[in-house]
């Protein structure tokens, strides 16, 4: 019952808040859409790099979203209450960053199967492209959700954010992106997509610790 | 129901704020944190309250330590802080049903604390309207959401007006009088006559 509360806590937020969740989105869609303006639309070229461009693009608009993650609820003093709450901190968390991630990625991935036909890839592609977005995105959500709760105390951490995180999302992307260029080639995809399978893995269980002792680390400030 | 503080010290940007600090508090008293600004009652409060880590010495409830946000402890305790803990964008009743929810309390009368806090017509009224003294008022009404023991209440008068610091002054001579333990700062003179009030001059 409690737990639901706070499920329905966080999409009233989002709900009043929409354009917060849009403003990734709408980065999303007009990358893509620059990019067939900037390097022309050969098919050639666009077939080389389409999964390159959707896979920067959705990282890059993750990456936005992160900034306003807990930024609220530590300003506002929500953050107490959760770290006082008869919950377990790591559940709430976790709930949290569920809703994050429906409200804030899940609409990229429903518009990149569009984005991914209007640059001219090819349907069986882009099943291998939207299973390494279901893998690879609540992976970038939890790993940056944990520096984005470590600069929590630092007031303007975007750019801050920014610099720690790519690094860490690189592996992400570089199997994110050689899975759907191997079914673009008609090669197995299963070893990257294992791999991605093993960093979400990896993330969801050693993320939420790590998430909880930086929430500690912000609050005691 | 004892709050023992032992000698507990802290300090910020290396300056020590208190010593050896001990304390007692037991089940029907009040105690007000005195001091001028920047002399450490808040950091004191968020020690109390187990959202921060005093650098020695060590807390017990009951005779038995509290550590970081430890749950045992916290389900006894009501923190009020400078900041609300109430989202703007939210209404006056859904940011109660909120907070009832994170400490797993009833949420069937919630009509009542809000006519208790005087914010009932704005019951469905989104808080981003709010004036600084209503959203005071609504922080308030979290203190009566469950029966926790302890009240930690930094500065509670800050934003309210005269009928507000009554409303205020009343619900703690309640609560201390049904047993409860409240431990606040202030910087205004409050008028208690019915309870006994101790003082902490930091």
């Amino acid at each position: 019952m409690s737990y639901f509360m706070i499920i329905r806590r966080e999409s009233l937020v989002a709900f009043r808040n929409r354009h917060e969740a849009l403003s990734p989105l709408l980065f999303f869609f007009l990358v893509c859409l620059l990019f067939p303006l900037a390097v022309g639309s050969s098919s050639k070229i666009l077939d080389d790099i389409s999964s390159g461009i959707i896979w920067t693009a959705i990282l890059l608009a993750t990456l936005m979203s992160l900034t306003h993650l807990f930024r609220k609820e530590y300003d506002d003093g929500t953050l107490e209450l959760m770290m006082l709450s008869h919950h377990s901190l790591a559940v709430l968390v976790m709930i949290k960053l569920a809703a994050h991630w429906i409200i804030n990625i899940l609409p990229l991935i429903v518009l990149a199967p569009f984005i991914a036909s209007a640059l001219g890839m090819d349907l069986h592609i882009q099943g291998a492209l939207l299973l390494t977005l279901f893998l690879g995105t609540p992976s970038l959500i939890l790993i940056g959700a944990t520096v984005a709760t470590l600069t929590l105390v630092i007031p303007q951490n975007g750019m801050l954010l920014a610099l720690l995180v790519l690094p860490l999302y690189v592996p992400v992307l570089i199997f994110g992106t050689s899975a759907v260029d191997a079914a673009a080639s008609g090669l197995p995809t299963a070893g990257p997509l294992y791999m991605m399978a093993a960093i979400l893995i990896l993330s969801l269980t050693l993320t939420p610790f790590a998430i909880v002792s930086a929430l500690k680390i912000g609050i005691s400030q | 129901m004892l709050l023992e503080v032992k000698q507990i010290s802290c300090s910020r940007n290396y300056r020590s704020l208190f010593n050896d600090l001990s304390f007692n508090i037991e089940s029907g008293q009040l105690l007000l944190v005195e001091g001028k600004n920047g002399c450490g009652k808040s950091t004191l409060l968020r020690i109390l309250s187990g959202l921060r880590q005093p650098d020695t010495g060590t807390i017990h409830w009951n005779n038995s330590e509290i550590k970081q946000a430890s749950k045992h402890y916290s389900q006894q305790l009501v923190w009020l802080g400078h900041r609300n803990g109430i989202n703007e964008s939210l209404t006056a009743k859904e940011n109660l049903q909120i907070a009832a929810s994170f400490i797993k309390s009833k949420v069937s009368n919630i009509g009542y604390i809000l006519k208790r806090v005087g914010l009932k017509p704005y019951a469905n009224t989104p808080v981003r309207q709010f004036s600084a003294g209503m959203k005071r008022r609504l922080a308030l009404a979290r203190l009566l959401l469950n029966n926790a023991i302890l009240w930690i209440l930094d500065e509670p008068q800050s934003a309210l007006d005269k009928t507000g610091i009554t409303l205020l002054e009343g619900m703690i001579e309640q609560h201390v009088r049904n047993g409860g333990m409240v431990i606040m700062s202030s910087h205004h003179d409050i008028n208690f006559k019915s309870i006994p009030l101790g003082r902490l001059a930091l």
